[in-house]
């Protein structure tokens, strides 16, 4: 299930910690297991669960509380805008609307040739950069005013 | 440019260039001089703990206990394993501010923790990053590498014969996770719950070891503070306030960015260099400490000097110094509902008034933004609120309750208009033009 | 600490909450997720209380007290504070308390009429949240009655010792549920359903079949393992509706297994025999009592005329009461016969009239926790006695080195200190390794015949743990009791006991292992495995299944097939009884009769029936009384089962006297080789196949602890027999085979298989711990 390449990164996080606290690399390694398919399988939640000897049931209280795990497949490109009050302010409800008309889908959609899907962010830190999008939970990408915008998506490909 | 602006900087100096973040670079400005210090005069672990409480640093997260103090409760004698942990969980709408010290100047937050390390005798740290800024954190673990290899990390600093241990742990979207206890929770491979405190996390943290929290920003200024001298910090602030503060400025102003001033600036000095409103409009509010502060009518709030006392006058909270500013184009109900939203968004779920009464709240709001409002809903609301706040194992339902009272408290008449006319006083027009989205340039 | 609750006065330890000081005064305070087993969670909020000098109410629960505290549970903050949360809770519960199961005991409902609104101000959509299957144990339809108080999640982590349900998701959105269309599997599960204080955990087999204030509660004891955990039987218009623990801390706390739960579905099973059978012509019919008893007298009179008293042979269950097994050695003896038993899965007899008393658990249930150090040998432990591995768990939990020696490597789910997993031909040298290391760190000489064993670090570590500390025990399990060399075992746990200062004991197979020496059961000629061993004559069966409970059940279907009486004693008549039976004479379980079970401490545990007996069942004792009248025997004028019981323990005895381990006289005589070549049958009895009741519970015949037992193996086994995962394999023993699946599994030791006993798709194997054979199939 899991890599060998993504084994090896989530023994790196493992190591991070004391020997008996295992556990406390499940964040990081759901993280690498999501990465390694796109997205998180209950195959790949119970291969981190196994992998860590945690129950499987731990693991996926955490892959469903934090919203940066994507428990059901996303596009190539998971796109998602920060509405929040400071980026509200500054175009960020503007420019997910944009978007959306841009791809001709709504939030928690997926373009049809399976490309992009667009997800409504929370605080993402960035209220300084509104509008701020992130790409697949990596990069962030800030000012995007409609010009910005139509320059991203000219390059997810 | 890093911080858009700044008075008497400290955290902000020398942070022009791509090459800031670097260690050479931070050496060059003087880093780990207060490390090599503590370390090399064996400067005596209550002593350093004095400094710190002498600059009456107050903690930089949002609830500005003072760092000093917080230190000196860690048992220092306790034998078994102690850490130090820091909160770069920054997800607070509004503020930004740790995310330019993780861009910028990350060493001066590894400087920090091994000297609260080497204080409080805790061999390990871990520092919680943001899972949104996850440049950042894989900027930070880069970092962690310098400062190992240079021996500022790592068992044996710099032959001292002291260890500290740093890790980087990143989180992956959850606001609750910057409440202390959930953070630690999280760190220990679980969903982001608070604890209940007592135990508080000095006696009972990090696998249930003493533990001691701090902000990023709090522990980037421990090595201003160790070169300065606790008075001098202070001196650089104002009483009870010690130190210069930076303050994330968002909203409707022309430069949203990161400002370093000293604690009792004007806000209306800060409003000026932030560029002043956006378009030349007139403000209407302000929220001066983050999302979870009450919101302060534009006419106060250009009385205020920021500072945690002078913020607390106005009516509201310093907070992290997330200042989010709003103009005449602002809807309050929108504005309200999206907060509202976040809330019972982010919510834990752990314990029955938050996870019920912040969705019940939204639903509320949500409704009487779009045309669904009834005659009693804003006592229903505030009675709502009530029942939520003091009643919760954390503090997130205060936070999400002290926006709602408020905001119909200072603009009751526009909830009263949503509800009786099913639309906004402020017409939606109106509102676009505020977010200046498509006419803005970088 | 003193602590002032509504102007009373507690004195209370340091470290006690609130909740603590509340409940010893008596005073009650609102609650949901406090359990006073599990930790505090202060979740609910419910018990929000008023504290002076404290700005905020604070939760009860979580609040730890201070000298001088004072607590105010109904000023105006408090009742306030209370009635909020509870508006909370049931602004998204639903009102379906019509339908819901949990009607008339559900916390919610009860607590509501004190602290809720006579209406909603709550105008928004409710909450769905959808159902979830999670078994045949627990229904989980209904999740929307949830309140999140997280009981459930707690059980698992700290009683079951498996986390099955967490709450996934966050925010108004979290749902208690298990890992993805997962079944709870927990033998102790059900117990989940009693800290639900909602209804949305419900029993699935009791689901919409009585409304609580329908049902009368008797008070009863558990029938089938030895700790004799105290329950409530619920009763409907004389039918046994629904089984519930009932307090008892010092035997099974407030928890009982899911055997205990569930298993009262089997007494209203169509399986019951209503009335007594007779063969005639070949063929099973049902007459009259005093028909059948006529016929029984005299068979066995013409057995014993014919072929002498000792053709005859009674065997009886371990789960026979103490009355039942009393009356039957009587019976048997009065005939003329010694073969008499009451321990069909015993194969190792050598320890009989070696004993220096009754053997039992060594100590008290309740003494578990204060122990250091123990040692667990030959045992499934969690699927042997769900609750004495949970009191193990709790203790390993506090920081008590627990450490097992067994033939399985299952999870215990126990954090143990060490674990030896080896073949049953090994154990005894497993034992005597611990035996060395301890007398070699003691300085002590070791026994004759343990020079040449090297003790491995494992046994060195479990022997440094049972030198440690005030209280240390080692155990013997079920399947150190049905070993070949069980008195081997024996010797050299009291050995180990003596070494190390630790207490030795049996934990016990079943209800009355203690009782059946109490009540005599026991031969003074032929054995339990003997009586089939050199066929009989007559058999009087006694709650026995010989094809399933027997230790070669081979052995003694042959023996049964060739005699001309069987007669049996049982409350069904299914299975392959009519086989061999002549005589079927109904009697009913636990709940139709009266009786009394000895636990594994020596405990006296008498109970009455809770319903009528079913169809023409007759309770056993009964049966056996008139039996022996009708064979003009002695001593059999008793009028009540209390009247019989007395005759054996002093009336008012909470505890049987006699209860010692000690032996002397059976010589250590340890082979050092295991047999070479061959491979050796590792037989668990399955939790659900154990007795005749759980055998005939169909809700617990669905659960996975129920699936048809499989050939286990590890690899290296595997690949010796060139057999894959998942083939067919047939399996020998004697002239009896079966074919079942081989599946990998490393837990099973090197050169050993193991195929589960107590299965009728085992039954024509032969013993539960010798060779076997394997080839594929």
């Amino acid at each position: 299930m899991l890599t060998s390449e993504s084994l090896k990164r989530i023994d790196r996080e493992i190591a991070k910690y004391p020997v008996d606290q295992k556990q406390s690399a499940v964040m990081a390694a759901l993280a690498i297991a999501q990465e390694q398919q796109g997205w998180l399988s209950s195959e790949a939640i119970e291969a981190v669960a196994n992998y860590l000897g945690m129950a499987p049931v731990a693991a996926y209280e955490v892959a469903t509380f934090y919203n940066m795990y994507d428990l059901k497949p996303v596009g190539k490109y998971k796109v998602s805008v920060c509405t929040n009050l400071p980026c509200m302010l500054s175009g960020g409800v503007d420019a997910g609307e944009y978007l959306q008309k841009k791809l001709g889908i709504g939030y928690n959609e997926t373009t049809a040739d399976g490309l992009i899907t667009l997800k409504e962010g929370e605080c993402m830190g960035a209220c300084g950069d509104a509008p701020v999008m992130i790409v697949n939970n990596r990069r962030m990408c800030s000012w995007m005013n409609p010009e910005q915008i139509d320059k991203l998506l000219a390059e997810l490909k | 440019m890093a911080i858009l602006g700044a008075l008497n900087p400290m955290l902000s100096v020398g942070l022009d260039g791509d090459k800031a973040w670097r260690l050479a670079d931070y050496v060059k400005r003087g880093g780990y001089s207060a490390l090599r210090r503590v370390l090399e005069q064996k400067i005596p672990q209550s002593e350093v703990i004095n400094e710190v409480k002498k600059s009456v640093l107050r903690g930089r997260g949002g609830a500005g206990f003072p760092t000093g103090l917080k230190w000196s409760f860690m048992p220092r004698s306790f034998p078994g394993d102690k850490y130090v942990v820091c909160n770069s969980d920054e997800g607070e709408p509004g503020t930004f501010k740790d995310r330019d010290i993780l861009r910028y100047n990350p060493h001066s937050v590894i400087e920090g923790m091994a000297i609260a390390g080497y204080a409080m005798g805790a061999a390990r740290g871990y520092n919680y990053i943001h899972g949104e800024i996850w440049e950042l954190y894989e900027r930070f673990e880069e970092a962690l590498d310098e400062a190992r290899a240079a021996g500022f990390i790592g068992s044996d600093l710099l032959g001292s014969g002291v260890s500290f241990e740093l890790f980087a742990h990143h989180g992956y979207g959850a606001y609750i996770c910057g409440e202390e206890t959930a953070l630690l929770e999280s760190i220990e491979g679980k969903k982001g719950q608070p604890r209940f405190k007592p135990p508080f996390p000095a006696s009972f943290g990090l696998y249930g070891k003493p533990t001691t929290i701090n902000n990023t920003e709090t522990f980037a200024s421990i090595p201003y503070i160790m070169n300065l001298g606790g008075e001098a910090y202070l001196e650089a602030g104002k009483p009870n306030n010690g130190g210069t503060k930076l303050f994330s400025v968002s909203g409707h102003v022309n430069r949203p960015g990161n400002y370093e001033i000293p604690l009792g600036t004007p806000f209306a000095t800060l409003l000026e260099m932030a560029g002043g409103m956006r378009g030349g409009r007139k403000l209407k509010a302000c929220i001066p400490g983050g999302s979870s502060a009450p919101v302060v009518p534009a006419a106060t709030m250009m009385n205020a000097t920021m500072d945690y006392d002078g913020i607390s006058k106005a009516g509201s909270m310093l907070g992290s110094g997330a200042v989010i500013v709003m103009d005449e184009t602002t809807c309050m109900v929108k504005a309200l509902e999206r907060l509202s939203f976040f809330y019972y968004e982010e919510s834990c779920g752990q314990c029955t008034p938050c996870r019920e009464g912040t969705s019940w709240l939204y639903k509320v709001v949500h409704r009487i933004e779009n045309g669904q409002g009834r005659p009693g809903d804003l006592d229903l609301l505030e009675s709502v609120t009530t029942n939520i706040m003091g009643r919760t194992i954390c503090a997130l339902g205060d936070a999400a309750s002290m926006p709602v009272q408020s905001f119909i408290k200072h603009y009751r008449d526009e909830f009263a208009y949503h509800i009786e006319h099913k639309k906004c006083l402020v017409p939606v027009d109106v509102q676009r033009a505020g977010s200046s989205f498509f006419t803005a340039t970088v | 600490m003193e602590i002032e609750i509504d102007g009373k006065i507690a004195q209370v330890p340091d470290g006690s909450t609130i909740m603590d000081a509340a409940q010893q005064i008596g005073a009650y305070i609102p609650h949901f997720c406090y359990h006073k087993k599990l930790s505090i969670a202060a979740n609910c909020r419910m018990c929000l209380v008023q504290v002076e000098k404290a700005p905020k109410p604070l939760p009860a629960c979580a609040t730890p007290v201070t000298n001088g505290m004072k607590v105010f549970t109904h000023s105006e903050l408090a009742v306030k504070a209370q009635k909020g949360v509870m508006e909370f809770l049931l602004i998204n519960h639903p009102l379906d308390c019509p339908i819901c199961d949990q009607g008339g005991e559900c916390q919610l409902q009860d607590l509501a009429v004190g602290y809720g609104g006579s209406a909603s101000r709550f105008q928004e959509d409710k909450r769905v949240v959808f159902h979830k299957d999670v078994g045949p144990l627990i229904s989980m339809q209904e999740m929307a009655r949830c309140i999140h108080c997280t009981r459930c999640v707690r059980f698992g982590q700290e009683i079951a010792g498996v986390m099955e349900l967490g709450m996934a998701n966050r925010n108004m959105h979290s749902e208690i549920t298990t890992f993805v269309g997962r079944s709870v599997d927990s033998e102790l599960s059900g117990n989940m359903i009693d800290l639900c204080p909602v209804g949305a955990l419900t029993s699935r087999p009791f689901r919409y079949s009585a409304r609580s204030w329908e049902l009368s509660r008797r008070r009863s004891i558990s029938p089938h393992d030895s700790i004799g955990a105290n329950l409530t039987v619920q009763v409907k218009n004389n039918v046994v509706m629904r089984v519930l623990p009932r307090d008892n801390e010092d035997v099974n706390e407030c928890w009982i297994s899911d055997k205990e739960r569930f298993s009262y579905e089997a007494l209203n099973s169509s399986a019951r025999l209503a009335k007594p059978m007779i063969r005639v012509d070949g063929a099973l019919r049902e007459v009259d009592w005093n028909v059948a008893l006529d016929y029984v007298s005299h068979a066995l009179k013409d057995v014993i005329s014919n072929s002498g008293e000792a053709s005859l042979a009674a065997l009886a269950s371990p789960q026979s009461t103490l009355e039942e097994l009393y009356l039957l050695q009587k019976l048997t003896h009065g005939l003329g016969s010694g073969n008499v038993d009451f321990r069909p899965r015993r194969r190792d007899f050598s320890s009989d009239g070696k004993l220096a008393g009754i053997p039992w658990l060594g100590l008290k249930l309740s003494e578990i926790k204060n122990l250091d150090a123990a040692l667990v040998v030959g045992s499934f432990l969690r699927k042997d006695h769900p609750l004495f591995a949970q009191r193990l768990r709790q203790l390993a939990k506090k920081g008590g080195k627990v450490s097992l020696l067994s033939s399985s490597g299952d999870d215990s789910l126990i954090n143990l200190h060490a674990q030896l997993t080896v073949s049953p031909a090994d154990l005894p040298l497993a034992l005597a390794a611990v035996v060395k290391a301890a007398a070699q760190l003691k300085n002590e000489a070791a026994p004759a015949g343990l020079d040449s064993i090297d003790p491995c670090a494992t046994s060195q570590a479990i022997a440094r743990s049972l030198l440690d500390g005030e209280q240390r025990a080692v155990f013997l399990g079920n399947a150190a009791e049905q070993h070949p060399q069980a008195a081997q075992l024996h010797v050299l746990a009291i050995e180990l006991a003596r070494l190390t200062g630790a207490t030795c004991g049996f934990i016990g197979e079943a209800a009355n292992s203690v009782g059946g020496h109490i009540a005599k059961a026991l031969p003074t000629a032929l054995n339990a495995y003997e009586m089939f061993a050199q066929p009989r004559k007559a058999y009087i069966l006694l709650g026995v299944e010989p094809e399933l409970d027997c230790y070669d059940p081979q052995q003694a279907l042959a023996a049964l097939k060739e005699a001309a009486v069987v007669v049996m004693l049982t409350p069904f008549g299914d299975g392959m009884a009519p086989d061999y039976a002549d005589v079927l004479l109904p009697i009913t379980p636990f709940t139709e009769t009266s009786g009394s079970f000895v636990n594994t401490e020596g405990r006296i545990q008498s109970f009455t029936g809770v319903v009528r007996p079913f169809g023409d069942a007759r309770p056993g004792w009964k049966v056996l009384r008139v039996l022996g009248n009708l064979l003009a025997l002695a001593g059999f004028d008793q009028n009540s089962s209390e009247q019989v019981r007395d005759e054996m323990v002093p009336a008012g005895s909470p505890f049987v006297a006699g209860l010692d381990n000690r032996i002397s006289g059976v010589p250590l005589s340890l082979s050092l080789m295991a047999p070479a070549g061959e491979l050796q049958r590792i037989a668990d009895v399955p939790i659900y196949f154990a007795d005749p009741l759980a055998r005939h519970a169909p809700a617990l015949q669905k659960t996975r602890d129920a699936v048809a037992p499989t050939a286990r193996m590890n690899a290296a086994t595997l690949a010796r027999l060139a057999v894959t995962d998942g083939a067919p394999v047939r399996l020998r023993q004697g002239n009896g085979e079966a074919v079942l699946t081989a599946r990998a599994d490393e837990t099973v030791p090197a050169g050993c298989v193991r195929v589960a006993a107590a299965h009728v798709t085992t039954a024509a194997l032969g013993e539960m711990f010798g060779a076997i054979n394997v080839e594929r199939a």
